[in-house]
């Protein structure tokens, strides 16, 4: 985030949280009736909208709810124990990341297949693309329970899902990388007599680079959201998504919120490093001047 | 100069040469029956308008087009084989250096790729900057010169390869008249320095007068030679022989050539 985009991006923070707030009493004020109406009381309506903020199960916790079970939960509790955030996301953070170096590795090794095979292009791409409209929490449970079949458990059936979701972008963004030089920048090695090895390390994959952080930057976000909703029909005893899912059986708004707000947390963390990582990369390549980075 | 040189010693062959793409409303005769041989030590360019297959006659000499009828050899060779004797260095219209490289990495492209080693890599780079005078840039990047100093790191990194043969498809086309004429006396320099025979393909008439001692003028549809114009101008040349009397006459025999191959007027 640059000097430029800080004021637009708090304003609009502050508006979110206006907004949270109007919600949150709008839409916990029907409880607080029936809570007056059954003991026979009349309270303010000041009072009555202090009390939508710090319901025990609220249908919208506040912000302030949120914040304070985050932090409750999070810097309060011990890491290993089993109400600690960072232990539930520190499991599916471990799964997603395996899942989302799989990913990559996928997405490329299928990119570069496909490059270079026109054949594969064809027959492969289809199949590519078909995969990711088969809904991820339908296929998720498959996938798990035939792994587990053929003794595969643990982190591997999560890293899987999240595989599954993060390897598309990666190969949709690195097939258009590798094609992405020039004519003259391919006839250049042509006329060099370049085998196909050299032409691929010195040209295509420089040049493929930028793209393939970009879609990293979606993968590794994707990867998570794989990681979470591995969790969720699996009947997880721990992770993020055994927390959502705890949360919701047991009707606590108030945990389901703050474990959905650490996800985005890591989540935001995770494609900014990505992207950190990706300028960084593009600068001591040169291209940061040649390229338009975008505004990050 | 002319001490080196060997007037019938030829370098490029071209015998009835055809090129036609296939296409959904007929063929496209790109190079019609071309018949032209090029000696060792010649300055020839190409002039014609868009679409006289003059870029497409130089990439058919790089083996990057291919002929579909007739015959040509290149240094002996066939086209093909020259290639892959990297016979040849080929400058590009757009200087297309690798963003990602420096221009010191960019000159030692060619060599990384024919599996030469650090020090000679580093002596060659070296001594091909000095020649198109930008000692110095080592460590800059391409987008930090400009477009005249990208064009020259692009003919140095030609010449890298020290090939006998330089091929130049409208090198100077984007640049303006100022780096251009800059540039035309560095590249006449370099000529006379290093004994190259130069293929060179333009657009300007006073570029073609200029810098060659043969001018092959082309005329579209089908594409091929119209005119071949031996000059007799001195190699020696200063830019100021753009104003004398036979300069002029050159111009004035490719300009009505180029008139008389073509059906329209505005040809330079």
């Amino acid at each position: 985030m640059n000097k430029s985009s800080f004021f637009p991006v708090m304003l609009v923070a502050f508006a979110i949280i206006v907004v949270w707030y109007s919600f949150t009493v709008v839409m916990n004020l029907p409880w607080e009736k029936s809570v007056a109406e059954r003991s026979g009381t009349t309270p303010s309506t000041m009072t009555m909208i202090r009390n939508t903020l710090q319901q025990e199960r609220p249908v919208l916790p506040a912000p302030h709810q949120v914040v304070t079970e985050v932090i409750n939960t999070t810097f309060k509790k011990k890491v290993t124990s089993k109400r600690s955030l960072v232990y539930h996301a520190g499991i599916t953070l471990s799964s997603s990341m395996l899942g989302f170096f799989m990913g990559t590795v996928l997405g490329i090794v299928l990119a570069v297949a496909i490059v270079y095979n026109e054949a594969l292009n064809k027959s492969l791409m289809p199949w590519i693309i078909a995969s990711q409209t088969i809904p991820i929490l339908a296929i998720a449970p498959m996938i798990i329970v035939v792994l587990n079949a053929i003794g595969v458990q643990g982190l591997l059936p999560k890293a899987f899902i999240s595989m599954y979701l993060s390897f598309f972008p990666v190969v949709v963004g690195m097939v258009k990388g590798l094609n992405s030089p020039d004519r003259s920048y391919l006839d250049l090695m042509r006329t060099y007599h370049a085998s196909a090895a050299q032409t691929f390390f010195k040209l295509r994959l420089p040049t493929s680079l930028p793209y393939l952080f970009t879609s990293m930057k979606i993968a590794v976000a994707t990867s998570l959201v794989g990681a979470i909703v591995a969790e969720l029909p699996t009947g997880a005893v721990a992770g993020l998504g055994a927390r959502l899912l705890a949360g919701s059986y047991y009707g606590q708004t108030i945990q389901i919120w703050s474990a959905l707000v650490v996800a985005s947390i890591i989540a935001a963390t995770l494609v900014m490093l990505v992207g950190i990582i990706g300028d960084w990369v593009n600068r001591r390549m040169g291209l940061a001047q040649s390229t338009p980075s975008g505004a990050h | 100069m002319s001490d080196k040189q060997h007037p019938n010693d030829a370098v490029i062959n071209i015998d009835k040469l055809s090129l036609t793409f296939p296409s959904n409303d007929g063929d496209v005769h790109a190079l019609s029956d071309i018949d032209l041989s090029i000696n060792r030590g010649d300055f020839v360019s190409f002039i014609g308008p868009s679409g006289c297959g003059k870029t497409t006659l130089l990439r058919v000499i790089a083996d990057l087009e291919q002929a579909t009828a007739g015959s040509i050899d290149v240094n002996g060779m066939s086209p093909h084989e020259a290639r892959l004797a990297r016979a040849y260095g080929y400058v590009f219209q757009a200087a297309s250096l690798y963003p990602w490289r420096t221009i010191a990495k960019n000159i030692a492209l060619p060599l990384e790729i024919m599996g030469l080693k650090g020090k000679l890599i580093r002596e060659r780079v070296q001594r091909n900057m000095e020649l198109v005078d930008l000692a110095g840039f080592e460590k800059k990047y391409p987008w930090q010169l400009s477009g005249g100093m990208q064009q020259r790191v692009s003919i140095a990194r030609a010449l890298a390869v020290e090939p006998d043969l330089l091929l130049m498809d409208e090198p100077f086309g984007a640049l303006d008249e100022i780096v251009r004429d800059h540039l035309n006396e560095q590249l006449l320099k370099l000529w006379a320095q290093t004994n190259k025979t130069i293929v060179f393909v333009t657009h300007s008439i006073p570029e073609a007068v200029y810098l060659s001692n043969r001018i092959v003028v082309m005329s579209p549809r089908p594409g091929r030679i119209y005119d071949i114009i031996d000059s007799d101008l001195p190699r020696d040349r200063e830019l100021s022989i753009r104003e004398t009397p036979e300069f002029l006459a050159l111009a004035n025999r490719v300009r009505d050539g180029l008139r008389a191959g073509h059906s329209y007027d505005e040809v330079a």
